[in-house]
């Protein structure tokens, strides 16, 4: 299987409040449609890790490779350009534009990109809440939804330019059973249907259990 | 292109969604420039109206023959050594006739004169106008009656009476309306004038006028030519003034200092004449930028507030947008879009108050006894202060949005998403 992830010796430094090496030379690859789940005890720097990896934060040492591209690097502007194309992400706090429908808030990185037409971007992005079982959501307001339904927008937005990878920072952090298993399910589908590689930060051991591969860490490294 | 479309959506909606914050922002704008818009209309205005005034009541050019005090003594004419120091106490000016020589012909060259549109001759004089035993002291004019009113347009001016009666009377005058009213003469009436040479001449008064203000209504009255050297005992060469108008005025300075050369006499032109009125245009003019541009800042400031606490609000849709792929610049086109959009709207709807107010002070009466006959206050209506109206309000949002705009660009995702 294709290599799609590669992070190579990452380093990672805090200064404030007091200097403190968060992340000790952490390497580690992820395939093309694997599921994986980052776990770990809080502070062990798995949520640093992930967001070094979504290429958000560029202050490390070490090197970083996604979809056969060094990403390290690379000015912000580039950078931003790889994640409208490359990555989708959920995160634990939903983080949909309130002002904006559903639907909108889904469209907004489709119309960034720029690929398709707003006609073609609007059907894809109805496509991806359907997937969701969201449709009939798609007209209301964000600010009007659940956080289970917010959850699932986010995803589908996370999903509408077709990214190779989806990372999720406790992407059901927040949510009741019912709901996480729905989203469990989507993103099974999403790595074994359409190959695309899911990395999970998660505190919910059932969660991770039942993905394919289980990194853990701990104290800046990874032990398993 | 695409993305400024994208840009320009999100700025609305997130403008629509602020509705009483982005409203309240267009109204300083707005503030701002219908001040500016009614300070620069009216101040205008008063400055066409001095400029009027100074064009209606004094000619282009005006060419006189000015009592000098500084010819060269006798002794210094005498032993002409530079090196020698002669000095004369208390000399007095000759007396001499302030008349210009040859004035007629000099009269019949400036008529030929490219540019000027009627030449006319003046003999002007103090005298006192007699009302029982009290005497007003004021100037009489000499005049050719028709030259002078192509000049100042005396017709119109004509508050009781004809122009012509002049010329059918050879002892006939035209008295400034409050001066009629001050000796309380009516058209018919005659009056007795003196000299300060103690002569004395009974004429009929025969027209009133109003040039509409004071300075001038109140103590200047026209009689003929002939009439003026009669009563000072001249010849009929006796002129003391030639006064010129021309086709553009704004040549009148040139024009000046060219006559003051070939004939000798002082010439001098409207803008040295009225010199205290026009100077009032300057401060005015700096008065006008000086207050609006503080309208400006202000309103300026108002928005510069309003962008801030609205980016602080958006932290998280920053963080969003520009973990989705949203660019710094794309980031910066959305707020300041918003803050153009709050710069243009409030831009128009500040001209239109402006024009509005500007209009309510355009028929607002203008208070009587000032020394000034017009009916309502003086404003000018252009479309250039219209539209610098706008430019104003665009670029001040611009500038104003610019820094808060380049913060939200700057904000580091990670560090909001984390919490």
């Amino acid at each position: 299987m294709q290599t799609i992830l590669k992070a190579d010796n990452i380093v990672k430094h805090f200064y404030q409040p007091e200097p403190f090496e968060v992340l000790k030379g952490v390497s580690f690859e992820a395939k093309k449609g694997e599921f994986l789940s980052v776990i770990g005890k809080s502070g062990c720097g798995k949520s640093t890790l992930l967001y070094i990896l979504s290429t958000l934060d560029t202050d490390y040492q070490g090197s970083l490779q996604m979809n056969g591209e060094t990403l390290t690097g690379l000015t912000q502007n580039a950078l931003s350009r790889f994640r409208n194309e490359h990555l989708g992400f959920v995160f634990q706090f939903h983080y949909l534009l309130p002002e904006f429908t559903a639907l909108k808030n889904v469209m907004l990185p489709a119309l960034k990109l720029g690929k398709y037409s707003d006609k073609e971007i609007e059907e894809r992005a109805y496509e991806k809440l359907s997937w969701m079982d969201m449709q009939d959501y798609a007209l209301k307001p964000a600010s009007r939804l659940s956080g289970g339904q917010q959850q699932r927008v986010a995803i589908a937005r996370a999903l509408v330019n077709d990214p190779a990878i989806i990372m999720g920072d406790e992407p059901t952090g927040n949510l009741d059973q019912a709901n996480t298993q729905i989203i469990f399910d989507i993103f099974m589908k999403l790595s074994k249907e359409n190959g695309q590689t899911i990395i999970a930060v998660t505190h919910d051991t059932d969660f991770a259990s039942a993905s394919d591969r289980i990194i853990e860490m701990s104290d800046g490294t990874v032990i398993n | 292109m695409r993305n400024l479309r994208l840009a320009l959506d999100i700025a609305i909606t997130h403008l629509l969604a602020k509705k009483r914050q982005t409203i309240i922002a267009m109204l300083g704008v707005m503030f701002g420039i219908s001040m500016f818009i009614v300070m620069i209309s009216f101040m205008q205005g008063v400055n066409q109206f001095t400029l009027d005034l100074a064009l209606d009541g004094s000619p282009h050019v005006r060419i006189y023959n000015p009592i000098k005090n500084d010819r060269t003594s006798i002794i210094e004419q005498q032993n002409p050594d530079a090196d020698a120091l002669y000095v004369v106490h208390h000399q007095k000016p000759k007396s001499e006739l302030p008349k210009i020589k040859n004035g007629m012909r000099i009269l019949h060259e400036l008529e030929q004169w490219p540019g000027v549109q009627q030449a006319a001759p003046n003999l002007s004089t103090q005298v006192f106008y007699n009302s029982g035993s009290v005497q007003f002291a004021g100037n009489m004019i000499g005049c050719d009656i028709l030259k002078e009113n192509v000049l100042y347009d005396l017709e119109n001016k004509m508050v009781e009476g004809n122009l012509e009666d002049l010329l059918t009377n050879t002892d006939g005058i035209l008295l400034g309306d409050e001066l009629a009213e001050k000796m309380n003469v009516k058209v018919g009436d005659r009056i007795s004038i003196s000299t300060p040479q103690g002569n004395l001449l009974l004429m009929r008064v025969v027209g009133t006028f109003s040039f509409g203000f004071s300075a001038v209504d109140g103590i200047r009255s026209y009689a003929t030519l002939a009439s003026v050297q009669k009563i000072l005992q001249k010849d009929p060469q006796y002129i003391t003034d030639l006064v010129i108008r021309l086709e553009d005025y704004t040549q009148a300075k040139a024009l000046a200092k060219t006559l003051t050369t070939i004939y000798g006499y002082t010439a001098e032109d409207w803008e040295t004449t009225n010199a205290a009125i026009l100077a009032g245009e300057v401060i005015r003019n700096v008065m006008t930028f000086v207050v609006s541009l503080a309208m400006l800042v202000v309103a300026g400031f108002g928005i510069y507030n309003i962008m801030n606490m609205s980016i602080i609000n958006k932290l998280k849709d920053i963080a969003i947008l520009k973990a989705t792929g949203f660019e710094s610049r794309n980031i910066v086109s959305i707020f300041l879009m918003q803050s153009i959009i709050i710069g243009l709207l409030g831009g128009i709807l500040g001209v239109m108050v402006g024009g509005f107010f500007s209009y309510l002070i355009s028929i607002t009466p203008f208070p009587s006894g000032t020394g000034f006959n017009i009916p309502t206050f003086p404003v000018l209506f252009e479309v250039k202060y219209y539209v610098l109206g706008i430019v104003f309000g665009f670029l001040t949002t611009l500038f104003a949005g610019w820094f808060p705009s380049r913060r939200a660009s700057k904000v580091d995702p990670v560090a909001i998403i984390r919490g």
